[in-house]
């Protein structure tokens, strides 16, 4: 069931590239995407849609049955005394009453809850790693307003030692972005929080790349002596873009099409940017204020292209029915604001009021600290909707960190959800995800438990923790 | 004379406040300075608490308040704020918390009362005093030694009358790069010229007047300040996070006498038992585990609850991310429930958001617990304070209920429907 979809997905994205796709060869394998163009045509000079593939395959796992628990499921009301098997790094079974296979570890989760691991959509794990070092600055290409040809993961050091404390706080995916200091930052790419040699060991399998934007203040700031130095630069900057980028997609489409003559010159950075125009890249948009991300969705109509989020967003609940209309998620704070002036208006009720108006609200972090407690981030953001009368249940608000943020990275097919069919990245919380007093007890990544706190035996180190950082005793 | 002098005093007491008499009842009351008190009451009288017991006579005309299965407790302290002194994320739009003139003193700029910025208009002391948090330090930015911090109330139009105690405390930060030096040896140093210059020039001031003196490390207005720092009267909170240096800096407090408070110590765990030698106060957060630099290496959640374990007088403040130190000095309370599910006792952690920075910064007397003669800051919980879902209901400074709408608030309720009501978006 579950390859099936994937195959038929995969081939809807390449039908909406080009004719000439037809040619190519689709594995459907569900560990690593097939490339949209021939592998090996780099050297010809036409464009590989996935040179960096990824290695990532999922740990060895047990056939594993949590009873007895309370599971937020993520569609429709919990489940207060249910059960949830994983085999095979798959969701086999939910329900009140699932038997345990032979040989399956068998948890009781009395007064605890399972919800789908935690998925953010906006950290820099990796890419502005710890310890903070000038050599490690590699998050944001400030050299020039546009650098759509720049990839987040060519930054990312896998040996960051945030990863595995995201992971404790039951994230199992990230998405890691280039900085805000661009109009157009470059792709971001979507890892799985485990620990692996290289960054392509942990690229999550078929995830769609997202191209990072960013309106206001920031870039304007960092260019304010070679321009943009004003918010309309910024958006005479995005057009300008655009407008080359477009005329790239249809020289190149043309071609694929009909394989006339040399192949046009490639461009990295307008290559990017068309595979957004073809539906194949997703746009994260670093926007505040509610009159900038209106602008914002007006260009993305001027260009055909939908973005897929707005982050930080901390006015969207000023436009929060435009997003709805518009089919934009917000990837938000709980209570962060008036750090700047774009900032100035952030209020607590945001989320709760963009959720309450129909758009797909999201508790992100822009913070490894943040991004390790964004249960509580939802808590908080929870209690602001109900103070002022929105009613909103526990589920839904657990929604705002698993399913909403898995549908903006496009991953909702796979993760995001405790339903049978998904991958079984699952954590088993101590108590009530939305109280301060609880944790992450144990963090199942397709199948395998890669955290378990009362076991501190089996932590994940990183190896800059090695020497410096004594084992952890107790969390950490 | 007399009648304006009356005239001054009838001001800068409310009448309202004064002429009030409030009993908190049938609430959980947790006076902090002893054992909780099951269906408790609280009176305020003139702003004050004049009684709080399990059975406590409520005088006559007294204005009930029920609080039945609400939780009653000290209004927060957060002691590690810049509240007041920046707006917008710019300390130029506001009071500002830097003293410029330490950047030609390499550093040191003990002579800066960070307080007397403080704008008491602004947007985020009516959010943070919503959340329970009825009293906070204000302090200096950085510096090698920063400046002066004081303690206030989050009510008054006035910072004169904000005030609970200023100055109430000298801060420092354990680092090089804060004065502008090099090495930890260098800096050791400077600190070294610093106090034997103070301890010199209060022998010296006549000479120090008529030129007579060697030159000094620091300017007369910042030997001047030095002076309870070097008494050992004023507490010195220095920022220091690396087990070394913790162990420098305290070999440094036995060596001067001084009265030491570390502020940050993320590796304060490694060494929780010398602290409680020294007897030290630790402010510390729970919400913080990342080795953001080689200093914080082995920074933990634990390090509160550890601290505490082993005795050391622990403060929490916030070190979470999201602006704790301004616009977030609210979410102390989070820091709070952290610090318990990463292994403090409640009641401790109660203790560290309330009469531990009391105690510590000398106003132990006027805030801090719920006893009579205190100040009546007191807040009336939903429910357990450092739950997310908890709200607190009503919140007394000085024993007047504090409302108001703050700025987040106006703007909510202007976006609850969309459009809004003045036109289209």
């Amino acid at each position: 069931m579950y390859a099936l979809l994937k195959g038929r997905r995969l081939k809807i994205a390449l039908a909406a590239i080009a004719t000439a796709a037809a040619a190519t060869t689709v594995s459907g394998q569900a560990t690593s995407p097939a490339p949209i163009w021939p592998a090996g045509l780099g050297a010809v000079s036409a464009p590989n849609a996935d040179p960096f593939p990824s290695t990532y395959r999922p740990f060895p796992s047990r056939p594993t049955l949590i009873r007895n628990v309370r599971i937020f499921t993520g569609v429709g009301p919990a489940i207060a005394n249910g059960s949830v098997l994983i085999e095979n790094g798959r969701i086999t079974a939910v329900g009140a009453n699932v038997a345990a296979p032979a040989g399956a570890v068998v948890i009781d989760g009395a007064g605890k809850s399972v919800t789908a691991g935690v998925i953010d959509t906006h950290t820099h794990l990796g890419v502005y790693p710890a310890p903070g070092t000038a050599a490690h600055n590699d998050g944001n290409e400030a050299t020039a307003p546009v650098t759509a040809h720049v990839w987040a993961e060519h930054s990312v050091w896998p040996q960051d030692p945030q990863f595995p404390r995201d992971l404790a706080g039951g994230v199992t995916t990230v998405q890691v972005l280039p900085g805000s200091a661009n109009l157009i930052g470059g792709r971001s790419t979507v890892l799985k929080v485990v620990p692996s040699r290289t960054v392509q060991g942990m690229k999550f399998p078929g995830a769609k790349y997202g191209l990072k934007m960013a309106c206001g203040e920031n870039p304007k700031r960092v260019y304010a002596s070679r321009g943009p130095s004003t918010r309309m630069a910024n958006v005479a900057g995005y057009r300008n873009a655009w407008i080359a980028a477009e005329q790239y997609r249809r020289r190149w489409d043309k071609w694929l099409a009909d394989r006339q003559g040399d192949p046009p010159a490639r461009d990295l950075g307008n290559e990017t940017l068309a595979e957004v125009l073809r539906g194949n890249i997703l746009v994260h948009n670093h926007c505040y204020q509610a009159d900038e991300m209106a602008q914002m969705i007006d260009i993305a109509k001027e260009f055909g292209y939908q973005i897929r989020s707005f982050h930080h967003g901390v006015e969207a609940y000023k436009i929060a029915d435009v997003l709805a209309r518009e089919g934009i998620s917000g990837s938000l704070w709980a209570d962060w604001g008036g750090f700047k002036m774009e900032a100035l208006d952030g209020i607590r009720a945001n989320i709760a009021l963009v959720h309450a108006a129909g758009a797909r609200a999201i508790v992100h972090s822009d913070d490894a600290s943040g991004s390790q407690r964004l249960n509580q981030e939802a808590a908080k953001a929870l209690a602001a909707g109900r103070a002022i009368g929105l009613t909103i249940s526990d589920e839904e608000a657990v929604r705002w960190f698993t399913a909403n943020p898995a549908w903006a990275l496009g991953i909702d097919d796979r993760v995001g959800t405790v339903e049978v069919g998904k991958n079984a990245d699952i954590v088993l919380w101590s108590g009530n995800p939305l109280s301060v007093y609880t944790r992450a007890e144990k963090v199942w990544v397709d199948g395998a438990m890669l955290f378990d706190r009362l076991d501190p035996a089996r932590r994940w180190r990183t190896d800059f923790e090695l020497g410096y950082i004594a084992p952890a005793g107790g969390s950490r | 004379m007399r009648a304006l002098r009356n005239l001054l005093i009838a001001a800068a007491i409310p009448a309202a406040a004064s002429a009030q008499t409030i009993a908190i009842t049938g609430g959980t009351v947790f006076p902090v300075s002893g054992p909780r008190i099951e269906r408790g009451t609280v009176v305020i009288t003139n702003g004050k608490i004049t009684a709080v017991g399990a059975n406590v006579a409520i005088p006559d005309g007294a204005q009930r308040i029920d609080a039945t299965g609400k939780w009653v407790t000290p209004g927060l302290i957060n002691a590690a704020t810049n509240l007041g002194l920046s707006e917008a994320g710019s300390p130029q739009f506001s009071g500002g918390y830097n003293d410029v003139g330490s950047t030609r003193t390499k550093g040191i700029s003990a002579a800066f009362d960070a307080w007397e910025g403080i704008n008491p208009a602004s947007t985020y002391i009516i959010p943070t005093r919503q959340d329970g948090i009825t009293s906070v330090m204000v302090g200096p930015g950085g510096g090698l030694i920063g400046g002066r911090a004081a303690m206030v109330d989050l009510a008054g139009a006035t910072v004169a009358s904000m005030l609970v105690r200023a100055p109430a405390a000298m801060t420092a930060t354990f680092d090089p790069s804060a004065g502008s030096l090099q090495s930890r040896g260098e800096l050791i140093g400077a600190l070294r010229d610093l106090i034997a210059d103070a301890k010199v020039y209060a022998t010296r001031r006549a000479a120090y007047e008529s030129n007579q003196t060697r030159t000094f490390a620091a300017t007369k207005a910042d030997l001047e300040a030095l002076q309870p720092v070097v008494a050992g009267t004023m507490p010195l909170v220095v920022a220091v996070d690396r087990v070394s240096d913790i162990l420098a800096v305290l070999a440094m407090g036995r060596q001067y006498k001084l009265k030491l408070v570390l502020l940050g110590a993320a590796e304060g765990w490694q060494v929780a038992a010398e602290l409680k030698a020294a007897n030290v106060p630790v402010m510390v957060g729970a919400m913080s585990n990342i080795p953001t630099t080689f200093n914080t290496l082995n920074s933990r959640q634990e390090n509160a609850g550890l601290l505490r374990a082993a005795g050391v007088q622990v403060i929490l403040i916030g070190n979470g991310p999201g602006d704790g130190a301004s616009f977030n000095v609210r979410n102390i309370r989070q820091e709070a429930g952290n610090a318990v599910a990463y292994g403090m006792n409640w009641d401790d952690a109660l203790r560290a958001v309330t009469l531990a920075p009391a105690e510590t910064f000398g106003v132990a007397d006027k805030i801090g617990s719920l006893q009579a003669g205190r100040a009546a800051n007191v807040v009336i919980w939903s429910a357990d304070p450092f739950e997310i879902s908890t709200r607190a209901e009503q919140v007394f400074i000085r024993g007047v209920l504090q409302g108001g709408k703050s700025r987040q608030d106006e703007l909510a309720e202007r976006y609850r429907r969309l459009p809004p009501p003045f036109g289209n978006p």
